[in-house]
């Protein structure tokens, strides 16, 4: 596919009969975060892995919706109070609060 | 059987993940500390009916998710689900240019994402109504399996995609607001 072409586009990209095979990169959009949480069989991850080898437009979005990801779990991080750690030990009877 | 004198050398490495999902469901470091320490207090009651071998992070997670929704929930309305639903797949990355021209190297979108701070991420996080915030929490903070979530939340898989999939649509959608501010914050280059 050209470079500038739109990986989303829902419009099929020819009409007729092969109007009912979807576009790949539709599919790989729609399996986009499924991919991205490991959760596609193997077959379906090859498939998908072997359409962002061949499509920039597709690859750079996987990149982003990656990078995205990861920035979510990255800053949401919060350290735990010294005051919980001690309540927490006192109410489970625990004398060391060093954990 | 799980041996209670283990449970603290066992459960208390948890507790900075455990918090972290506290305070982005309460969005309040007071009752995110009170439903922390109830979350620990009941997980040692009851870790005689823990099965050793079996998932102590997703038990802990199911008694952290339990008590939030039973107790701490808001009852203030959130947004109505029905909000969410204009949002198209890659919301963020096609407002920031993602699908115009491929360019070599590091793109402007990726430069985007740089600026977002800590304190916005997890506003953004915090903006989602309850049962779209949990999926997304334990997901993409958490890295837990769609498995292990349908059965921390005992709701079933297709639920937790189809919640997954809405959350951070929504998620992209708040996120998109701190990004026009940035653009806007950062005087355009006059000729």
């Amino acid at each position: 596919m050209q470079p500038d072409d739109n990986p989303t586009d829902s419009a099929p990209s020819s009409p007729g009969k092969e109007a009912k095979l979807l576009d790949p990169c539709q599919d790989a959009v729609a399996t986009l975060y499924t991919y991205l949480d490991g959760e596609l069989t193997s077959e379906r991850r090859r498939e998908i892995k072997h359409h962002l080898d061949e499509c920039g437009p597709c690859f750079r979005a996987f990149g982003f919706e990656a990078d995205l990801k990861a920035l979510v779990a990255s800053k949401c991080r919060d350290e735990v109070p010294e005051s919980l750690r001690r309540r927490v030990a006192d109410a489970i009877g625990t004398p060391d609060a060093n954990f | 059987m799980a041996d209670q004198e283990h449970f603290a050398e066992q459960a208390m490495p948890f507790m900075g993940s455990l918090y972290s999902a506290a305070l982005r469901m309460t969005r309040n470091p007071s009752d995110a500390e009170d439903l922390v320490q109830e979350t620990y207090l009941k997980a040692y009651r009851a870790f005689a009916s823990f099965q050793e071998g079996t998932n102590l992070k997703s038990w802990l997670y199911k008694i952290l998710t339990n008590t939030f929704i039973n107790s701490y929930r808001s009852r203030r309305r959130r947004p109505a689900e029905t909000d969410l639903e204009d949002v198209e797949d890659l919301y963020l990355y096609r407002r920031l240019g993602g699908l115009e021209g491929a360019s070599a190297g590091r793109s402007a979108e990726d430069e985007v994402l740089d600026q977002f701070s800590e304190a916005e991420v997890k506003a953004a996080v915090e903006s989602l109504p309850d049962t779209f915030r949990l999926v997304v929490v334990l997901s993409d903070v958490e890295g837990f399996s769609y498995k292990e979530i349908a059965e921390i939340l005992d709701i079933p898989i297709g639920t937790v995609m189809s919640r997954l999939h809405r959350g951070r649509k929504a998620l992209q959608k708040a996120l998109h607001t701190y990004a026009e501010e940035h653009r806007l914050a950062v005087p355009a280059d006059v000729p």
